[in-house]
């Protein structure tokens, strides 16, 4: 094959990578757009494989092999409501890969790599481990065998910093003495420990912000090694993955009214120590024949859910109670707050999974202005995405935040196990409004309560 | 390796024509699709298996080659999952057509 070969296979592989991204823009052609990706990437490793004859096809074999036997159990088997973990495992799995091939690299060139080289690949290599590392504990914490809690300690933006200049120290000394090899392992512990650190400082409500900020890096980090290789097509791909996290990053930290920094280096509620104002007000709790007499008179409902749905597992209750109400009439629609699962479009995909069509599916801005010509809204499972005060009330730690306005709707039903606080640890005045009404109990035997009574007519 | 490199350049503005495109490009993803989003992305990023294979053409020691293969056993279990849990998602999200009245 010759160079210039290579190259135009490399150009239609990088051509199908964006056409795939535009394909993704909505849901009728996002499959077609999969599928473009995925000729892209086959394009790719066999110019690659059949352009660098190896010495090493056994191996090559093997590995995709291994690859393969672990990569098709966890996509046919893994449930929705664990896409998140999958998610910040393959990021921690991609960054581990472009870091290890920059260390490969490194030795590979050694000795007498240029100065620009090595500058490159040793940012490369901070980013991969780094993210190799905070991938790994947000993995941790989102299957829950570590704590979801923020690690705060005295001086933590103190010790981030000193490990950060450690990091920086060893790569300005390779690039200075490309030759000094003792310096490398310094720069991948220093790498590997500040992503442990940076992670660990986070808690559980931001985590939907730090999977897409490790997306990020981790397609920067395959950029950076382009550059390195001289390698366009990776240049690309990178590139557009860093992106996309980016973009999402971005959208995460608006939709909780947050800045990059408070995120990184906040940790929730530690900014935020004053709890907002106190709240008046009463109660009043409902049983499943009130609830149900509420809905049976109302012809539109909107239905909020939060993450809380999904640790009851209960979408598909939802979906039903909602095509009973649709038999009845009932105009019903979903409002979905961008931050309502554990990563960007989360909750989307949870209910797509229970079969709840997506053009019921409405985004904060197109649920909003329906609101105060709403009967009823449910709010099931969420609690600060509904916190009227982040409009209200602006010593609050929510204020300014979007949220999902069910407080206007006429009547609001809060499917509630109890009056704990959501994550934010904030009061909710929403349950002390007039037109509240509580249901307290399991979000899913509720709903089965209120199906059975429905269907008792 | 091969031919002559690439001057710097030409590599920047491939980077940051990549940067708007892609910017550009998720801007207009609906929020609906941004969790299969993710994880299309990262399989597409995991193309640094090409990287991989590129180390493994040559390999000048044990180590290089055994940083290289494990690099592209990890990709390429991205690459895999990735492509076909996007699949599994999108196959998922079904339009309002009647089939309602089960």
């Amino acid at each position: 094959m010759t160079n210039a070969l290579i190259g135009y296979c490399y150009v239609i592989a990088a051509v199908l990578f964006i056409l795939s991204l535009k394909w993704m823009s909505e849901v009728q052609t996002s499959r077609r757009g999969n599928w473009a990706g995925s000729l892209g990437m086959l394009i790719a490793v066999l110019t690659t494989l059949i352009a660098y004859r190896t010495q090493h096809l056994d191996m090559i074999i093997l590995a995709v092999a291994v690859g393969t036997l672990i990569g098709i159990p966890i996509a046919l088997k893994l449930p929705m409501t664990a896409v998140p973990q999958r998610t910040a495992m393959s990021h921690a799995f991609g960054s581990l890969a472009v870091a290890l091939v920059g260390t490969a690299e490194y030795y590979q060139r050694l000795p007498g790599i240029d100065t620009f080289a090595m500058a490159v690949l040793a940012a490369e290599m901070i980013l991969g481990y780094l993210t190799f590392t905070g991938s790994t504990i947000a993995f941790l914490k989102l299957q829950e065998m570590i704590s979801g809690k923020p690690l705060i300690y005295k001086g933590r933006n103190v010790i981030s910093a000193l490990v950060v200049l450690f990091a920086v120290s060893a790569a300005v000394g390779l690039v200075l003495q490309p030759n000094q090899t003792l310096l490398l392992p310094v720069l991948v512990a220093a790498a590997l420990l500040f992503g442990f650190l940076l992670v660990m400082g986070i808690g559980g409500a931001d985590m939907p912000t730090v999977i897409a900020i490790l997306n990020s890096y981790a397609g920067l980090s395959a950029a950076a090694l382009g550059f390195v290789l001289d390698n366009q097509l990776l240049i690309v791909a990178g590139t557009l993955d860093g992106a996309s996290g980016l973009i999402l990053a971005i959208l995460m930290c608006k939709a909780m009214n947050r800045s990059f920094a408070n995120v990184l280096f906040g940790g929730f509620g530690a900014t935020s120590t004053q709890p907002g104002q106190q709240v008046t007000g009463e109660i009043k709790p409902v049983s499943v024949e009130d609830a149900y007499l509420i809905l049976e008179g109302a012809s539109s409902v909107v239905f909020v859910p939060g993450y809380g749905l999904a640790v009851s597992q209960a979408q598909q209750a939802v979906r039903e109670l909602g095509e009973v109400l649709q038999k009845h009439g009932v105009e019903v629609l979903y409002g979905i707050h961008p931050v309502a699962g554990r990563m960007p479009g989360h909750m989307n995909v949870l209910l797509a999974e229970a079969n709840v069509p997506y053009d019921e599916l409405l985004e904060a801005d197109a649920v909003n202005p329906k609101m105060p010509n709403t009967d009823v809204s449910v709010v099931i499972g969420a609690n600060d995405v509904v916190n009227p005060a982040a409009r209200e009330d602006p010593t609050s730690p929510l204020w300014g935040m979007p949220i999902i306005e069910v407080d206007k709707s006429r009547t609001v039903i809060v499917l509630k196990r109890s009056m704990r606080p959501g994550f934010a640890g904030v009061e909710n005045p929403l349950f002390f409004k007039p037109n509240t009404r509580m249901l307290f109990g399991d979000a899913k035997a509720s709903i089965q309560a209120l199906i059975a009574e429905f269907s008792q007519e | 390796m091969h031919g002559p490199t690439t001057p710097l350049y030409i590599n920047l503005l491939i980077f940051l024509m990549a940067a708007f495109l892609g910017l550009g490009l998720i801007r207009r993803v609906s929020k609906l699709l941004h969790t299969p989003l993710m994880s299309l992305t990262n399989a597409i990023s995991s193309v640094s298996v090409v990287a991989a294979l590129i180390v493994l053409a040559e390999p000048k020691n044990m180590m290089i080659t055994l940083f290289a293969t494990v690099a592209v056993a990890l990709a390429a279990t991205n690459v895999v999952s990735g492509f076909m849990i996007t699949e599994r998602i999108l196959r998922m999200f079904k339009r309002d057509t009647g089939g309602k009245s089960k």
